[in-house]
């Protein structure tokens, strides 16, 4: 286990170098691989809640029960997928469904009847609660709408 | 800006060539008991992987009445999560196996001596918390075992004279194992056992930094000339890193064929399941009181078994001042022989633990 012999100069021979090379080419993949063994199952661990959240984000339709009964000037926040949606029954009787989620840094918009606007408290920005435009403030895009279809039972909701 | 003047920046702030000259400085012996000096790197390598695996777990564990649910969601829906887990637990148990190890060779190679007595002290510290560390780590997932485990743990406090019962009692977080008891032992497990156990660990560390490995008698008892020596840098540090590669493949192996299982979730109402028994480097003192419990019956054989624990766990702290003695390879007999006591008792108690199980 002595490992004291004094350093020694060897004179390599060209094939030799190219044997070492290979032996260390083969040494790095082997640790690469290795590595990737380890990391592999670290990162499905911390990502399962992101798949998870995937497959729920996957639906194409909602169904609100009793949704129907909801008054006049009045909305309900629900969820679509993972985020958050909301259906305004206006006034007039129209019905609109948009995603809540602000088009500029992503807070959870609120509709104000008596503004008749969707407002969004972190920078002021604000929403047309018809059809989704951006109106005034920072939000680059209009909020998404869905398509809603009223029946006696309830509110379905689905993507436009 | 070549690497050279990038070197020189940071070496002029950090002393990165002081550093370097240590390294080369650093020795250690090579003779025919060399390979125990691997024990407390390896010992130090599977508590680096129960910080990492821990931290993984702590992503998903939620303690107090959610416990056991969590458990369940990070062993049967979190992507192998029953893995990480496994890695955990299987890592907890190797570790007390290997300080074990460590332990008992620096034992035996009276490794405890001078300038060595505070290794030893803080050495016998870091067990003593590794070992809460697993009894407060194995509440966590509240199935079953974790629930008579601890349930039974709380009575060893309990037996102690009057002040036995208010102790049990503030560590169960009231009469009863529950969901509050889960829950301060989390914070023990995760927050005040960490805090104690790692400036101890940087000491521990430090100090063997300062002394170096310890030679047994045999070798000190040769004239310089005649003992071996090799660097620490890298060729010990290489055998080093080898030994924990190893220790990872066999860690690995075991905790990916024999995943550690989940119990049925606990139920105060049931009874204890059949062949129920401590984790294995519990049964030596369990078995000891058992069998002390034959020969003086009730409540004094309680206190006398922890009277004759607690002498023999002293008279094993206290060894390097009472086997103090210097002149090389003088072997202190006494000693040596208690040593063996102290490991044939384990493993003779150990052994009809397993064999008793009924």
């Amino acid at each position: 286990m002595t490992d004291q012999t004094p350093l020694q100069l060897v004179v390599e021979e060209p094939g030799e170098r190219n044997t070492r090379r290979a032996f260390l080419a083969a040494a790095g993949a082997a640790g690469i691989a290795y590595t990737a063994a380890l990391a592999y199952p670290i990162y499905r661990y911390l990502a399962s809640p992101q798949e998870m959240a995937a497959s729920a984000a996957a639906v194409t339709e909602v169904t609100l029960k009793d949704a129907q009964k909801l008054p006049a000037g009045s909305v309900l926040m629900f969820k679509f997928g993972v985020s958050p949606a909301m259906l305004i029954h206006h006034a007039d009787d129209r019905w609109v469904a948009l995603t809540a989620v602000c088009t500029h840094l992503g807070c959870t918009v609120q509709y104000e009847p008596q503004a008749d606007r969707i407002h969004c408290a972190c920078h002021g920005g604000v929403y047309n609660p018809y059809t989704g435009a951006n109106v005034s403030g920072p939000p680059p895009k209009p909020l998404k709408l869905f398509k809603v279809a009223v029946n006696d039972t309830g509110v379905e909701i689905s993507r436009a | 800006m070549t690497s050279k003047t990038i070197y020189d920046w940071i070496d002029e702030r950090l002393g990165l060539t002081e550093l370097a000259a240590f390294a080369r400085h650093k020795t250690v012996p090579v003779h025919s008991q060399s390979f125990w000096y691997y024990w407390g790197g390896i010992s130090l390598f599977l508590f680096l992987v129960q910080c990492f695996t821990g931290v993984l777990l702590l992503v998903y564990f939620r303690p107090g009445a959610e416990a056991y649910e969590s458990v369940r969601q990070i062993t049967f829906v979190m992507h192998f999560g029953w893995l990480i887990r496994s890695a955990h637990a299987w890592s907890a148990n190797l570790m007390i196996f290997s300080i074990l190890v460590h332990m008992f060779s620096v034992y035996f190679m009276k490794a405890y001596r001078k300038p060595r007595e505070f290794g030893w002290l803080s050495g016998m510290a870091l067990l003593g918390i590794a070992s809460v560390f697993g009894f407060s780590g194995y509440l966590m997932p509240m199935d079953e075992l974790s629930y008579f485990a601890t349930k039974v743990g709380l009575e060893i406090p309990s037996a102690i004279p009057w002040i036995g019962p208010a102790i049990a009692n503030m560590l169960r977080g009231g009469p009863e194992v529950g969901e509050f008891t889960v829950q301060r032992f989390f914070a023990l497990h995760v927050v005040v056992l960490p805090a104690l156990f790692l400036p101890l660990l940087a000491f521990h560390l430090w100090l063997v930094q300062r002394h170096g490995n310890a030679a047994p008698p045999s070798i000190e008892a040769l004239t310089p000339a005649q003992r071996k020596n090799e660097p620490f840098f890298p060729h010990f540090m290489r055998k080093d890193l080898a030994m924990w590669l190893i220790s990872l493949n066999i860690l690995a192996l075991l905790a990916s064929v024999f995943p550690w299982p989940l119990g049925k979730p606990f139920d105060p109402l049931a009874p204890a399941p059949v062949g129920i028994h401590p984790e294995w480097y519990f049964m030596s003192p369990f078995e000891m009181l058992k069998l002390l419990g034959v020969v003086l019956r009730g409540e004094a054989g309680e206190i006398a078994g922890i009277l004759l624990f607690t002498v023999g766990i002293v008279l094993w702290i206290l060894i390097p001042f009472y086997d103090s003695r210097k002149e090389s390879g003088q072997r202190a007999r006494a000693a040596h022989y208690f040593g063996l006591l102290a490991v044939f008792a384990l493993l003779a108690t150990t052994l009809i633990g397993y064999w008793t199980i009924r």
